[in-house]
């Protein structure tokens, strides 16, 4: 159970002046039930290689399986496949079309072909998963929502297809803090109780290490790494400030800390983390 | 999926033609259409199309691409044909069937006036194709400027078309995007029958439309914000300013128009 990309290349506004070469022979699979994230600078093509995830972009070169079955294909088992991967696009609160939140969410269970009250289950699960109140909010028109509210109905509406593989695009970009963390807790939480894969596109280090357990590094339409964050961090941290991406600052200030003497150990990659570690060195009680 | 659309058919360059002011090129794109209509000979044509593939070549766009802009018109060009073919009267007869008859002087007739359309088409490519659609408008606003003062709002005029030149894109932007997020949740924007489809369209146009007011409404706020209160002693970023090729490329276009109009009508020095 798995997606695979490989050789993947591919070219906007081929054979015109503007052409431009977004991806360039990039071979990568994601597994069911982990949690990835793509990291790259603007520009640098991550939003174009999760397009091509569920062939919402066709590869120049290169193919694409999602679970064995080639994705760019015509075939109904393709468009199959295809709807096992949910898509949550940047600002996903610009695609709200319906009158109501319940109606905006059943968009896509009731393209899948679900009947009726197989629809309004998965819109419920899906609102409880957001934490939207289905009593409260299901009548209400979504543009009457604040704008925190109106992505996690975007959310739920992908969310309600019961998709193997959850792509998301900066989930929290443009979002408080306080929305950040929250929209980053559902998203665990669905992880945890569907086993679905996380693959997450973000500019932010310290975002992407918080909750990936693997990491890919984009550069230039490149592939530059894959793999565990700490091997990254320690054994490329130079290359990767070549290319204007840092550290997380929590790994930063954990080597800073070791560099004066402290004696941390673990991989420290959140800022739990790195208390506990330093109680640990300092001989201090660690208290939840 | 919107990707093939190219807006306007702006080529970037940095050619001689590239390079002229914008002024220049729109008043030298109507002098070469009061040229067009001054020739008469085959000789003068000649001389049309040879400065057209000149300017073409002068302009470094590719020759066919320039060429395949004709492609649109054809239809008026194959009416414009046959219609001179078979109406207009003449000696020479080259073919008669029933009451349709063709004459030599319809098919030169004919003939010329498709090369005068091609020729203008073509010409009027060239402009297009080297300048940028922000880069006209403004020379468009320039050369209205005179015509102020009987009322035509030549800066507003200019402004309207440099958002709506400016947004387009950014909006073909906004369309991929909510159809590509909608086709991930399952819409089908294209099979059924046509009210099916147009139905199938809600989910796109309704966030469209939300999100063009939404852009409307933050570019006013932005604009007012900018103290924008039309054109009124308004300064610009880029003067245009007239310098040495624009000069060059007048006198080039000018001495076409006299030397077809010397061709058609005499030299007033040499006849006396």
């Amino acid at each position: 159970m798995s997606i695979e990309l490989s050789k993947v290349t591919f070219t906007y506004s081929q054979g015109t002046p503007f052409e431009r070469r977004a991806l360039e022979n990039i071979s990568v699979s994601i597994e069911k039930g982990e949690i990835v994230a793509i990291i790259g600078h603007t520009g640098s093509g991550k939003s174009t290689l999760v397009q091509h995830l569920n062939a919402l972009l066709r590869p120049e070169q290169g193919t694409i399986m999602i679970d064995g079955v080639n994705a760019a294909a015509k075939s109904k088992e393709a468009k199959a496949a295809r709807h096992k991967v949910g898509m949550v696009f940047q600002y996903p609160e610009h695609q709200l079309f319906a009158e109501t939140v319940e109606e905006d969410i059943a968009f896509a269970p009731r393209n899948k072909g679900f009947a009726p009250d197989e629809v309004k289950k998965l819109v419920q699960e899906a609102m409880r998963f957001v934490g939207l109140d289905y009593e409260t909010y299901a009548k209400r028109s979504p543009f009457q929502l604040s704008g925190g509210q109106m992505r996690r109905v975007a959310v739920a509406g992908v969310v309600a297809l019961n998709p193997d593989y959850l792509v998301l695009d900066e989930p929290s970009a443009g979002l408080d803090p306080i929305s950040r963390k929250r929209v980053f807790q559902e998203i665990l939480d669905l992880h945890k109780k569907r086993k679905l894969a996380i693959v997450l596109v973000t500019h932010s280090m310290d975002e992407a290490v918080q909750y990936a357990d693997r990491l890919l590094v984009i550069n230039k339409g490149k592939l530059m790494y894959d793999g565990a964050p700490s091997e990254i961090f320690k054994n490329h941290s130079q290359e990767l400030r070549a290319v204007g991406m840092d550290t997380p600052h929590i790994y930063q200030l954990a080597e800073k800390l070791k560099a004066q003497g402290l004696q941390l150990k673990g991989e420290i990659m959140n800022e739990r983390a790195l208390v506990k570690a330093i109680c640990e060195a300092k001989g201090w009680k660690y208290a939840k | 999926m919107l990707n093939n659309i190219t807006l306007g058919q702006y080529f970037p360059g940095t050619s001689f033609v590239h390079r002229l002011d914008p002024r220049t090129k729109l008043l030298a794109t109507m002098l070469f259409i009061i040229a067009i209509f001054f020739a008469q000979t085959p000789l003068a044509y000649a001389i049309l199309c040879g400065f057209t593939l000149f300017v073409i070549l002068l302009s470094r766009l590719p020759l066919l691409m320039v060429l395949k802009s004709v492609k649109p018109i054809w239809i008026i060009l194959v009416l414009t044909l046959g219609i001179h073919m078979f109406t207009t009267p003449g000696e020479t007869v080259v073919y008669q069937y029933s009451f349709l008859t063709i004459t030599q002087e319809g098919l030169a007739m004919g003939g010329k006036m498709c090369l005068r359309l091609i020729l203008l088409l073509l010409f009027s490519s060239i402009l297009t194709f080297t300048t940028s659609p922000i880069v006209l408008t403004d020379g468009i606003e320039n050369l209205l400027r005179p015509f102020k003062s009987i009322g035509v709002p030549a800066h507003e005029l200019a402004m309207m078309m440099t958002i709506a030149l400016r947004f387009i894109p950014t909006l073909l932007e906004e369309t991929d995007r909510i159809m590509k997020a909608q086709t991930a949740r399952g819409a089908d924007f294209e099979s059924g029958n046509i009210f099916e489809r147009v139905k199938n369209m809600l989910p796109l146009l309704i966030p469209l439309f939300i999100s063009a007011f939404r852009r409307a409404d933050d570019l006013a706020v932005a604009m007012e914000a900018r103290c924008y209160r039309g054109g009124e002693g308004r300064t610009r970023m880029h003067e245009l300013c007239y310098v040495g090729r624009d000069y060059v490329a007048f006198a080039g276009v000018l001495a076409l128009i006299v030397v077809l109009a010397v061709m058609r009508w005499g030299s007033p020095l040499i006849k006396i």
